[in-house]
């Protein structure tokens, strides 16, 4: 798949994990395992790209006496996720076009 | 592997990359390592979940960007610049300006020979089906013509032309897809040297 489109899925696909709750890194990769293969190393930088953009939070808190990091979704990750639906309504249109061509 | 030992080799294989990024990530691993324990799985297996650590530096190097390598190796470490250090560098700027540019120059270079390749093996392609659309219009021309003789010749060589093409395409398909992966690994290779570098000095 193109780079730059797969990026901007990962992104919307972390964001989508936490909507419902904080989560953490691992069980982030778990939730998403049966839609995308996420490795630790692109979680992570995902994870980074989008507290810089504001889009999620980040808190360190203990569970079983160790530190673990929860990450929790922002009101412009909640946009991002919107965005995201109404641009693919748009991808979607193109997709039918560009089939309708292999007729 | 234990956890202890893979974040250490980790912290190593990733010296050379501004401080607070390789605290992030080994940590962040350190995490998961712990996730997969608390999941059920012994220490050893948890950590060989990760993959091995030269793996892990690979993936890691894949994503940061080359200019952020390189900012922290010229970005000045406190108390460790002395005074005549800076001057030297002032000094030896017409020296060590020229080298950079010029090693620049040979990497870009050789990206672009390597694309001047794929990029041929791709117009020997585009000319094989020209070549066979051209074939068979002759066919075409010389049937209207009368000339059957010929028209047959321009049939047969469009069609062997039309094979050559389709096998060629496979051959092209193939190497681009392997120099995307050899550019890949060039783009690895030279981030490790810089990070390598620094590891050493460390040792």
């Amino acid at each position: 798949m193109d780079v730059q489109l797969k990026r901007g899925l990962l992104d919307v696909c972390v964001l989508a994990a936490i909507k419902t709750g904080d989560s953490y890194g691992y069980k982030i990769i778990k939730d998403l395992k049966p839609y995308v293969e996420l490795s630790e190393s692109t979680l992570y930088t995902i994870l980074k790209r989008l507290e810089a953009a504001k889009m999620l939070t980040v808190r360190t808190a203990e569970h079983e006496g160790r530190l673990r990091k929860y990450y929790r979704i922002t009101p412009a990750g909640l946009g991002r996720i919107e965005d995201f639906k109404n641009e693919w309504k748009e991808v979607v249109s193109i997709w039918q076009f560009v089939a309708k061509e292999d007729e | 592997m234990n956890k202890e030992e893979f974040l250490s080799e980790l912290r190593s294989g990733l010296s050379g990359l501004p401080s607070d990024e390789i605290d992030g990530r080994v940590s962040f691993y350190g995490e998961m390592i712990d996730d997969r324990i608390e999941e059920g799985a012994g220490e050893e297996a948890a950590v060989a979940g990760i993959g091995t650590v030269d793996q892990v530096v690979s993936q890691i190097l894949s994503e940061i960007p080359l200019t952020k390598i390189v900012k922290e190796k010229i970005r000045p470490k406190e108390g460790k610049r002395s005074g005549w250090r800076t001057v030297l560098i002032i000094l030896g700027f017409p020296l060590w300006f020229p080298l950079l540019v010029a090693a620049a120059a040979v990497l870009l270079s050789l990206y672009i020979a390597v694309w001047a390749v794929i990029i041929s093996l791709w117009a020997v392609e585009a000319a094989f089906i020209i070549s066979a659309l051209a074939g068979f219009a002759a066919f075409g021309a010389y049937m209207i013509l009368g000339d059957r003789m010929l028209a047959l010749a321009f049939l047969g060589a469009g069609l062997f032309l039309a094979g050559l093409s389709i096998l060629f395409f496979f051959a092209c398909a193939a190497a681009s897809r392997g120099m995307i992966l050899l550019t890949k690994k060039m783009a690895i290779g030279v981030k490790r040297l810089f990070i390598r570098k620094e590891g050493k000095q460390e040792k």
